[in-house]
C-alpha cells in the first residue's frame, strides 16, 4: 500500500496517495483548476503557471501541477491573489498570441480561448505583442501547420515529440523574448526528422500547431459533377468520430458515418476495412515466404523480424532514424494505399468508370496518411492513388457544415464493391491489432485450424503496456508448411515511436529475436492517432480500443481470408497474395532519409 | 535596529593561515562536526538568497544515497557584481578547501566548480590551481576530485537547477521544486551548491572558529561579506565588511558626496532612494545583496536604469514560464510606452500589479525577482518615468 | 567540411558522446570556428546519437554558442548600466566607426564581429569589453582606437 497524505483544499479534506499533485487531488474533489502546460501524458512542466493556487504558509503562489500534495497542507484554489495571477497570467498569454480567433482552425476549440472566455476577458490589459515578431507560417508539409503566432510556449509539442515519440523535432531554441519551438535551424517541418505523426497537433492547446486540412477540396469534388467522389474510412475512425460529434468516448458509430457520408454527396462510401483484410493477406503471405526464405532456403539476404508497414509516422521513422532496417519493412503498402491503388484500377474497371474522374479521398485518424498520400511512390494506378486525405476530425467538420445531426443518423452500410470487411480488419485501429489479425489467418493457413485462443481473442498482444510480446507455437501444421513444424513463432508490438525505438534499440543490440514486429507510430495505435478527436488521454484511448475490440466481437466473419470481396478480387483480378498484379499496386519501397 | 559603523575584515582574501593545515584539520574532523560548525556560525548563502549553509549541508548529509556532489556555484551575471572572479583570480585554493571540506561533510567524493563563460580568460589559471590542489589533497590523503564546468553566456545559471540542467548539457531551465537540490540536484543527486564566497567563509570558519565569525555582523546577517562597489563612487572595488551597517554608512564612504540611490543586489535587488538611507540596513533584516552595490549620483535618470535592467531581464529570462517571459517584455515595452505618452502614468499601476503577479507566481528567482527593482525603482522615482 | 567532421569527432572522442558532453563539445567547435554551423550541429547530433533540433536549441540557448557566421575576433561590449554611465556609447560609437560595421554585424573581411553583452563582471572598472576570450577594462574611444588598430595590424 502506498502511503497517504492528507491535505485541505478549499476547506474539503482529501487523503491522497504520495506522490499524487496538489492537482490531482483537487480534482478527486472535484475542484477545477485550470490548466495549460500539463497534459496527462506527459510529464510535468509547470511552466505556464495557469494552475497556480495559494498555500499557506507559502510566500509565493504554487503551481499546482507540478508540487506534491504533502501531510497538512492547506490549499486555497479561488483567492483573490489567485484569481488575480491567473488573470494575468492568461492576459499575458492572450498579448503574445495572435488572437485573430474568427481566423482561426481551432477557433472554439482552443484551450486559450476557453480559459479567456471563463475570465471574461473583453480588453485586453496589455500591449499586443505580435506585431513585434517576424513570425512566418510554415504551411509546406503536407500534414500539419505550424504557426508560432499562436504559439503559448507550453512546450506540450515538445514533450510530446521527445518523450511520447522519441523523434524531437521539435524543440525549445533560444531564450527570453525569443524563446520559441523550433525545428532545427528553424527549417520546414517539410524538411525535417518530422513523422508527421500529429501527437503534437492532439496536443497543441492552440491553433499553433494543427493539421493541413483539405475540406474545401473536398467539398469542390463533390459539387463537380464530372468528378466520381470515393471515400474510404479507416477502422479506428468509427469509434472516435462520434467524440467531435457530441457522443461519448468509445461510441461505435460505424452505420451513423457510412450514413453521413452518403448524405455528404460521396458517390461511393467504402470502407478501409477491405484492404485491411487484404493486406493481412498480402503480409501473412510475405512473412509466410520469408520464413521459408530463411528456415528452408537458408537465404541470408532475408530480413528478419518483419516489420509491419501499415503506420505511415512509423515508415517515416524508420526511414530518418534506422534507414538500415529498410529492408525489414514488410512491401505492404498501408491499407490507404492499397485502397488508392485499386480505386483507380480494380474499382474502376468494375463500374466502369474513367479513373481520371475518380477523386479518392480517405478518412484517417491520422495525419501521416496525408503525406503518404503524396508520396511520389504512391502512384501505381497511373494517377495519385489517393488525392485526399482527411482527418477524422476535418471529417466532423464536415458533417456540422452540411447540418447533419448526426446522432440521429440511422446506421447505413457501405456501399460495395470494396466495402465489405471482417473484425480482423477493425482491430487494425488498435496497437496489436494488426498482429492478431494476421496470427488469426496465418496460423489457420498453416494449420488448418483457427487460433488456440478463445473467441478468437489473442489477447496477450492487446493492452496499453509499451512493447508486448507473444509467441505461438505452430504444431501439426500441414504438409504445405512442414517447415515450420515445432517453430515457435516470435512477435512483438510496439506502440507510440518511443516504444518502437527501444525494440529497435533491443533488436540492434542483438537482444531481441523475433520473427514478425509490429509497431504502430501513435500512442495505442490508430485510435489514439494525430487525426482522433482532441483531447486524447490514456482513459479516452482505452474506451475507444474497447469500442474496437466490442466492434470486432459483434462481426459475422473475423479472419480476413473469410472476407468475401477479398475472395473475390484475387478471383477476379490479383490472382494471388504476391502474385505479380498485387506486387505491381499493393507493395511499395522505401527510402532513407537524413536524420535532422 | 542594528546600525554597525562600518568596518573592513579581512578574512577572504588574506594569506596569513597555513592553507594545508587548515584543511588537514578539517578534514579530520567529522561530518557531524564540520556541520555544527558551520551551523554554529551562523554563515548564510553569499549568492543573494541566503540559506543557511549549515543547514544546506546537513539536510544533504542525511541522504541515504551514496552518490553526491558539491558544485560551486561560479556563474557570477548578477549586475554589479565582480567579487567572484576576484576571489577566484586570488584565493581559488580557498574556494576548493571549501569545497572539499563541504565533501567531507556530507560524503561527497566530486566537487564541480561551474565557471560562467565571461570568465574564460581565468580558465588556465582555475585549472593550474586544481592540480596543485588534487596534490594536496593527496599528500593529505583525502580522496576528492573537483572538476572545472564552463557556462556560455547564459544569466539563467547562476539560478542553481538551471546550472543543473547546464551541466548535464541542457537548456539552463530552471526546475520544478521541489525536489531541492539537497535531494535531487546535480544528476538528481543530493547536491549542495554554494556560491564561491561562501565556500570560501565555510573554509575560513574552519580556520578561526565558529564563533569569532558569528560574533561579526547581527542576529540575521552573521559575520562579513564580499562587496562589489560600482556606479558613482570615487572608490569602486571590492571591499569586504562586515555585514549590518546602514546604507547611510555606507554611503558616507562610498558615494561621491551626490548620491541619489543605491541599487543594492543587482538587477534583481532593490532600489533604495536616499531618503531611506539611514533606516536601510544591508543584509538578511534590510534589504539583502548578493554584494552588488551600484551607486547612482543626481545626474543619473532612474528610468534608463529601469530600462537597462529591464531589457536584461527580458533578454536573461530563460523564457519557459509565462509570467517571466512575457512579464519582463510587457514591462519593458509599458514603460517605454508610459514614457513616450502612449500609455498614461496610471499604466504604471498596471505594470507595478503584474510585477507583484510575476514576484509571486513566476516559476524560478529569476522571475520572481524582477519585481524588486521594477517596483523599488516605480515607486521611488515616479516622476522620471512619466512624459 | 571534412575538417569540423574530424573537430566534431575529435571533440567528441575527448569529452565523451552523452548528454553532459554537449556543451564542452559546442564550446570546442566556437572555439576553433568562433560560430556553430547548421552543419557542425547535424555532426554533433549524429556522434551524440540525438535529434539535431535539441543540439540547435541547447546552442541557442547560450550567448556564447554562436549559431551566426562570426569573424576571427568577436568583440563583446558590456551594456549593463554602470558600463552605460562611464561611456559605453561613445566606445560603441567608436567601433562601429573603426570597423565600418553596427552591432551583430561582421566585417567583410570576416575578422571582427561587434557585439553587446549583458555584465561582464568588471563594474568597477567599466567601459569593458571581451575580444574573444581577452578582457579590456576602463577602455576609452582612443583606448579603444589602439587596441583594435593592434588587432587590425598585427593579428
Amino acid at each position: 500500500m502506498a502511503k497517504t497524505v492528507n491535505l485541505k483544499i478549499d476547506g474539503i479534506s482529501v487523503s491522497v496517495e504520495q506522490g499524487t499533485t496538489v492537482l490531482g487531488a483537487a480534482k478527486q474533489i472535484n475542484i477545477h483548476i485550470p490548466t495549460l502546460c500539463y497534459h496527462e501524458d506527459l510529464c510535468v512542466a509547470g511552466n505556464c503557471r495557469v494552475c497556480v493556487v495559494e498555500q499557506e504558509g507559502a510566500k509565493n503562489l504554487v503551481a499546482s501541477c507540478a508540487m506534491p500534495a504533502s501531510e497538512g497542507m492547506i490549499i486555497h484554489t479561488n483567492t483573490h491573489k489567485v484569481r488575480n495571477a491567473r488573470r494575468h497570467v492568461v492576459e499575458l498569454l492572450l498579448s503574445e498570441h495572435n488572437a485573430d480567433c474568427t481566423k482561426c482552425y481551432k477557433n472554439t476549440k482552443c484551450e486559450l480561448q476557453n480559459l479567456a472566455s471563463e475570465m471574461v476577458i473583453t480588453e485586453p490589459m496589455f500591449i499586443d505583442l505580435v506585431p513585434f515578431k517576424e513570425y512566418k507560417i510554415d504551411k509546406q508539409s503536407p500534414s500539419i501547420i505550424k504557426d508560432n503566432s499562436k504559439c503559448i510556449r507550453c512546450q506540450r509539442c515538445v514533450r510530446t515529440c521527445h518523450e511520447l515519440q522519441h523523434v524531437s523535432a521539435l524543440g525549445v531554441a533560444y531564450k527570453g523574448d525569443h524563446m520559441k519551438i523550433s525545428t532545427f535551424f528553424e527549417n520546414p517541418m517539410y524538411d525535417v526528422v518530422c513523422t508527421n505523426c500529429g501527437q503534437c497537433v492532439n496536443r497543441c492547446p492552440t491553433g499553433a500547431l494543427v493539421e493541413k486540412n483539405y475540406i474545401d477540396q473536398v467539398w469542390e469534388a463533390i459539387y463537380d459533377p464530372n468528378k466520381h467522389v470515393i471515400v474510404q474510412t479507416a477502422p479506428a475512425t468509427r469509434i472516435a468520430l462520434g467524440e467531435d460529434l457530441g457522443m461519448e468516448s468509445g461510441s461505435i458509430v460505424t452505420g451513423k458515418m457510412a450514413a453521413s457520408l452518403r448524405r455528404l454527396g460521396f458517390d461511393s462510401v467504402l470502407d478501409t476495412d477491405f484492404t485491411a483484410d487484404l493486406t493481412i493477406m498480402e503480409e501473412g503471405t510475405e512473412l509466410l515466404t520469408r520464413l521459408k526464405k530463411a528456415l528452408v532456403d537458408k537465404d541470408t539476404s532475408i530480413k528478419l523480424p518483419m516489420f509491419t508497414s501499415c503506420s505511415p509516422g512509423w515508415i517515416k521513422f524508420i526511414e530518418h532514424l534506422y534507414p538500415e532496417y529498410l529492408d525489414n519493412l514488410s512491401t505492404c503498402k498501408s491499407p490507404q494505399q492499397m485502397f488508392g491503388a485499386l480505386a483507380k484500377t480494380y474499382y474502376a474497371q468494375k463500374k466502369g468508370i474513367d479513373p481520371a474522374s475518380i477523386v479518392s479521398v480517405s478518412i484517417m485518424p491520422c495525419t501521416a496518411k496525408k503525406f503518404e498520400a503524396a508520396r511520389p511512390e504512391m502512384r501505381d494506378s497511373g494517377f495519385q492513388d489517393v488525392d485526399l486525405g482527411l482527418t477524422t476530425r476535418e471529417l466532423a467538420v464536415m458533417i456540422k457544415q452540411a447540418g447533419i445531426e448526426f446522432e440521429s443518423l440511422a446506421d447505413e452500410k457501405f456501399d460495395s464493391i470494396m466495402g465489405e470487411s471482417t473484425g480482423a480488419a477493425v482491430i487494425f485501429g488498435a496497437t496489436g491489432g494488426v498482429m492478431e489479425a494476421a496470427l488469426r489467418t496465418a496460423y489457420e493457413l498453416i494449420t488448418g485450424r483457427e487460433v488456440p485462443f478463445k473467441n478468437l481473442n489473442i489477447t496477450a498482444v492487446r493492452g496499453m503496456e509499451g512493447v508486448r510480446e507473444a509467441s505461438v507455437k505452430l504444431e501439426n501444421v500441414l504438409p504445405a508448411w512442414s517447415f515450420l513444424e515445432g517453430v515457435e513463432l516470435k512477435t512483438a508490438v510496439a506502440h507510440g515511436l518511443t516504444n518502437a525505438h527501444q525494440i529497435m534499440e533491443a533488436i540492434k543490440k542483438g537482444e531481441a529475436h523475433y520473427h514478425f514486429v509490429e509497431v504502430m507510430g501513435c500512442p495505442g495505435g490508430c485510435i489514439g492517432g494525430g487525426g482522433q478527436p482532441i483531447p486524447t488521454t490514456p482513459e479516452i484511448r482505452k474506451k475507444r480500443a474497447e469500442a474496437i475490440y466490442r466492434e470486432d466481437e459483434g462481426m459475422k466473419l473475423r479472419k480476413s481470408h473469410e472476407n468475401p470481396e477479398v475472395i473475390q478480387i484475387y478471383k477476379e483480378f490479383l490472382g494471388e497474395p504476391l502474385g505479380h498484379k498485387s506486387h505491381e499496386l499493393l507493395h511499395t519501397h522505401y527510402v532513407p532519409r537524413k536524420r535532422v | 535596529m542594528p546600525d554597525k559603523r562600518l568596518k573592513r575584515v579581512d578574512l577572504i582574501f588574506s594569506d596569513e593561515c597555513v592553507y594545508k593545515d587548515v584543511l588537514t584539520k578539517a578534514l579530520k574532523k567529522s561530518s557531524e562536526e564540520i556541520i555544527k560548525d558551520i551551523l554554529d556560525s551562523g554563515l548564510r548563502g553569499r549568492g543573494g538568497a541566503g540559506f543557511p549553509t549549515g543547514m544546506k549541508w546537513k539536510f544533504t548529509a542525511q541522504e541515504a544515497e551514496p552518490e553526491k556532489y558539491v558544485v560551486c556555484n561560479a556563474d557570477e551575471g548578477e549586475p554589479g557584481t565582480f567579487k567572484d572572479r576576484e576571489i577566484l583570480t586570488r584565493v581559488p585554493h580557498k574556494v576548493f578547501g571549501g569545497m572539499a571540506i563541504c565533501g567531507k561533510a556530507i560524503g561527497a567524493k566530486h566537487g564541480y566548480v561551474y565557471l560562467r563563460g565571461e570568465y574564460r580568460f581565468l580558465k588556465a589559471d582555475i585549472e593550474n590551481a586544481l592540480e596543485k590542489f588534487h596534490n594536496t589533497l593527496k599528500e593529505i590523503g583525502f580522496d576528492f576530485q573537483i572538476h572545472l564546468l564552463m557556462g556560455a553566456g547564459a544569466y539563467i545559471c547562476g539560478e542553481e537547477s538551471a546550472l543543473f540542467e547546464s551541466m548535464e548539457g541542457h537548456r539552463g531551465e530552471p526546475r520544478n521544486k521541489p525536489p531541492y537540490p539537497t535531494i535531487a540536484g546535480f544528476r538528481k543527486k543530493p547536491t549542495v551548491i554554494n556560491n564561491v564566497e561562501t565556500l570560501v567563509y565555510a573554509f575560513m570558519i574552519c580556520n578561526i572558529g565558529s564563533k569569532q565569525f558569528y560574533d561579526l555582523g547581527t542576529a540575521d546577517s552573521r559575520g562579513s561579506k564580499v562587496f562589489s562597489v560600482s556606479g558613482d563612487t570615487p572608490i569602486p572595488g571590492i571591499y569586504e565588511l562586515e555585514l549590518g551597517m546602514s546604507l547611510e554608512t555606507f554611503v558616507e564612504e562610498f558615494g561621491d558626496g551626490d548620491t541619489k540611490a543605491v541599487q543594492v543586489g543587482g538587477a534583481s535587488g532593490f532600489c533604495v532612494p536616499r531618503k531611506k538611507f539611514k533606516d536601510t540596513i544591508i543584509g538578511f533584516e534590510g534589504v539583502p545583496t548578493g554584494g552588488s552595490m551600484m551607486i547612482f549620483n543626481s545626474s543619473r535618470s532612474m528610468y534608463n536604469v529601469l530600462k537597462n535592467y529591464v531589457e536584461f531581464f527580458e533578454e536573461e529570462s530563460c523564457g519557459q514560464c509565462t509570467p517571466c517571459r512575457v512579464g519582463c517584455q510587457q514591462l519593458k515595452l509599458g514603460i517605454e510606452a508610459v514614457k513616450k505618452g502612449e500609455k498614461s502614468a496610471a499604466y504604471l499601476d498596471t505594470l507595478r500589479k503584474l510585477a507583484d503577479t510575476m514576484k509571486i507566481s513566476a516559476k524560478c528567482g529569476l522571475g520572481q525577482s524582477v519585481a524588486n527593482s521594477f517596483s523599488s525603482i516605480v515607486d521611488n522615482f515616479k516622476e522620471e518615468m512619466i512624459y | 567540411m571534412p575538417e569540423i567532421k574530424e573537430l566534431v569527432k575529435q571533440l567528441a572522442d575527448k569529452h565523451g558522446r552523452n548528454r553532459e558532453s554537449l556543451l564542452p563539445i559546442l564550446q570546442g567547435i566556437v572555439t576553433e570556428e568562433r560560430y556553430i554551423s547548421d552543419f557542425a550541429m547535424t555532426e554533433v547530433a549524429r556522434e551524440l546519437d540525438m535529434s539535431a533540433a535539441l543540439v540547435y536549441g541547447t546552442a541557442t540557448f547560450y550567448s556564447f554558442l554562436d549559431t551566426k557566421p562570426r569573424g576571427k575576433y568577436v568583440i563583446r561590449l558590456c551594456k549593463t548600466i554602470t558600463c552605460d554611465m562611464k561611456g559605453k556609447k561613445q566606445i560603441l560609437r567608436t567601433l562601429e566607426d573603426l570597423l565600418k560595421i553596427e552591432v551583430g554585424e561582421t566585417t567583410k573581411d570576416k575578422k571582427f564581429t561587434l557585439l553587446e553583452t549583458n555584465c561582464l563582471g568588471w563594474c568597477h572598472k567599466g567601459p569593458a569589453m571581451l575580444i574573444n576570450d581577452e578582457v579590456y577594462t576602463e577602455i576609452t574611444p582612443e583606448k579603444v582606437s589602439e587596441i583594435i588598430g593592434d588587432y587590425m595590424k598585427n593579428r
